[in-house]
């Protein structure tokens, strides 16, 4: 028996994770059958089970359907500008070494307008924690195609069927350095919440993909069936395999899933790296970054 | 001092007489002013002021990072506020435009700030090595939606130092982001530059919440206009979002919340223009034309009043150190009493609309353009201050 499962068995008719969460915020604004609150759910098993200390977390979203979980979640929460969830992160981090980090974004906000900073943070190994909540579309503005969207689909921008090439996003980021690179489907709750305490234990740039549906635009255009269609998709269609290549887990409409754990490496993060760079290039001059805090 | 002053933290003050170009004096101000984060990209003629930075700040206490790009620079730094820092960025016009999105939502998210232009020829790529001072509109109006900012324009290095601590100052006390718009001349031009002892600077300190977790409200301004400031890892557990939000943060969509916000993030800077605005007058008492100018047209102007004064003619002197928001009370006393204004700048007429605004048909105004790449001539500002002095008061 889990932790978690013992602590919803005493707590009997409390949400174990309201806690973690602006209940006061309730009801959320996404759609029936839609995952992003199932992915949020995941995350806050992970945050009770990790014992993370919560005063020291800080949540950025970018904008978007998931987007909006930094408003849902009673953390320091910054709901930022389109794509640029990370490069806020990253000055947070940076100015506060001390908080844990979290992006929490979706995949046309990550990997679209914000693709170049998903890869120069994952070149930088900035110390974040990146879940990326991958519905495969534009959903917030009405189901456009994304970099994601696999090809032929269907979408409002590409009525006859998309044709360009999609982002497989673990190869992306396992390619620009990211030292932790797992995907899940919104299927595996567990597994997910696990990848995510597993990501806290990591002092680098880890990157966690959940696949997710979008019942109302992807799902019905593509006549995908509704979101409990797509949960027996997902629970037959995936595969758990740790340590595949990247290379090979890019995703197709109705094809395989691959899941599990990609990458788990080390190698040192930016404020490590530009530490030992100013030791040795200052040596006494060098003065340490204190709080920045200033009163 | 006033209570809500403190003084500089010695260890970033570089106290003495130095010989130095503006992008080197104004990263001296933003140290002295306790900046102890910048994230940047390179752009000329603004490059000098981060690569200063780069190298200083280690020795401070501090971080500089480079970003991949103006979006990522922008952003970074708003961060590093939240995380307790002082922050700010420095860019030029492609850059600057880049930025734009950002400066709005450190206006809506009331994130002290503090985003230095250094002005070249434009549009687009334009003269990336020559001066201008064609950003004056877009650093007040360049983001969408309604709000205020203040923008501050040195014109010599000596101010490039003493007025960046007063960008700071102005960004922590008002929680908005303060443009401080040189140019190419201004940063480049090599002056003395005195730093004083750190005791002798003020500097304003962030306004961070002393209330409870349980009674703060991130955006409650108990009556007045700004509200108080907690950073993230303090156990506040806030919430800050470029949506439009009510007191709580939260985001609250609708025509009466978006009507308070808004107004609110205008009025605060509005109903205290009068402190903000500042300027420097000369011989303004019975002129019959006042020179407005500001940045580094005001010094090429000058030696155009000298000689339009031997001459004989009553010229008075305006120079705009705040940009914005635009002292048009003062434009409004003189318009009353002047026959005209005269208005040089490295544009083809941005501050002269704001000057003709104000003075509302009172006195004429005139504009002496100039599309930028050089300085003004001084014998084509002083050909405009004779029309100017012959023309019949409106």
């Amino acid at each position: 028996m889990s932790d978690s499962l013992i602590t919803d068995i005493v707590n009997a008719g409390v949400n174990p994770v309201d806690q973690i969460l602006r209940t006061d915020r309730m009801p959320h604004i996404w759609c029936p059958g839609c995952c992003i609150g199932t992915t949020v759910n995941s995350f806050a098993r992970a945050l009770i089970d990790s014992k993370i200390d919560l005063g020291s977390l800080a949540l950025v979203s970018g904008i978007g359907c998931t987007g909006r979980v930094a408003g849902y979640v009673k953390l320091d929460s910054f709901h930022t500008t389109h794509g640029r969830a990370i490069p806020f992160a990253t000055g947070l981090k940076l100015a506060n070494p001390k908080l844990n980090v979290v992006v929490y974004s979706g995949d046309g906000d990550l990997s679209a307008i914000g693709g170049n900073h998903l890869i120069h943070a994952a070149r930088r190994n900035i110390d974040l924690k990146v879940i990326c909540v991958n519905n495969l579309i534009y959903a917030m503005t009405g189901g456009q195609t994304a970099p994601t969207t696999p090809g032929h689909s269907i979408t409002s921008t590409n009525p006859y069927g998309t044709f360009e090439p999609s982002f497989n996003l673990p190869h992306l980021v396992e390619a620009a350095g990211a030292v932790y690179v797992a995907r899940w489907t919104t299927f595996h709750v567990r597994q997910l919440a696990r990848s995510i305490s597993e990501a806290f234990q990591k002092k680098g740039f880890s990157f966690i993909e959940v696949i997710s549906p979008c019942p109302t635009l992807y799902q019905r255009r593509n006549k995908l069936g509704d979101g409990l269609d797509t949960m027996k998709y997902y629970k037959e269609k995936s595969k758990v395999r740790h340590g595949a290549p990247t290379g090979e887990v890019g995703l197709t409409m109705t094809g395989e899933i691959i899941v599990g754990k990609f990458v788990d490496r080390d190698r040192p993060d930016y404020q490590t790296m530009m530490r030992s760079q100013y030791c040795e290039s200052l040596g006494e001059k060098f003065v340490e970054q204190e709080e920045m805090v200033c009163s | 001092m006033k209570a809500d002053h403190c003084k500089a933290d010695p260890r970033g003050v570089l106290t003495g007489t130095h010989f130095i170009d503006g992008d080197h004096a104004c990263c001296e101000g933003a140290l002295a002013a306790g900046a102890r984060f910048a994230a940047g990209y390179p752009i000329t003629p603004s490059t000098e002021v981060v690569e200063r930075f780069a190298s200083r700040v280690p020795t401070v206490g501090g971080t500089f990072i480079q970003m991949e790009d103006e979006l990522a620079a922008s952003i970074t730094l708003q961060g590093a506020v939240w995380g307790g820092a002082k922050a700010f960025t420095v860019t030029s016009g492609p850059g600057f435009s880049l930025m734009m999105e950002h400066i709005g939502y450190a206006a809506m998210t009331e994130t002290p700030c503090v985003f230095v232009d250094v002005q070249r020829g434009g549009p687009s790529t334009g003269l990336p090595t020559l001066p201008a001072q064609a950003d004056m509109m877009q650093a007040r109006w360049g983001s969408h939606g309604d709000y205020e900012i203040i923008a501050l324009c040195p014109n010599s290095p000596q101010e490039c130092f003493d007025l960046t601590i007063k960008a700071f100052n102005f960004a922590e006390e008002f929680r908005v982001p303060v443009m401080f718009m040189m140019d190419e001349v201004v940063g480049h031009m090599t002056e003395k530059v005195v730093i004083p002892p750190a005791d002798q600077i003020e500097v304003f300190p962030r306004k961070h919440t002393h209330k409870s977790v349980e009674d703060y409200l991130p955006y409650g301004t108990n009556g007045g206009q700004v509200p108080e400031m907690a950073h993230a890892g303090e156990g506040y557990n806030f919430h800050v979002t470029g949506l439009t939000h009510d007191e709580r943060g939260y985001p609250n969509m609708t025509p009466p919340v978006q009507d308070k916000l808004v107004r609110r993030l205008q009025n605060k800077i509005r109903a205290a223009a009068d402190r903000i605005s500042l300027f420097e007058e000369e011989q303004l008492e019975g002129a019959d034309v006042v020179v407005v100018s500001y940045g580094i047209t005001s010094r090429v102007a000058q030696r155009a009043i000298e000689a339009a004064r031997k001459s004989g003619l009553r010229v008075g002197k305006l120079r705009l150190i705040t940009a914005w928001p635009f002292p048009e009370k003062k434009i409004r006393e003189l318009a009353a009493k002047v026959k005209s204004f005269v208005v040089p700048e490295l544009n083809l007429g941005q501050m002269v609309r704001e000057v003709e605004r104000a003075a509302a048909g009172k006195a004429r105004t005139f504009a002496v353009s100039h599309a930028g790449g050089g300085v003004h001539r001084p014998e084509d500002i002083l050909k405009v201050i004779v029309e100017a002095s012959r023309c019949q008061t409106a």
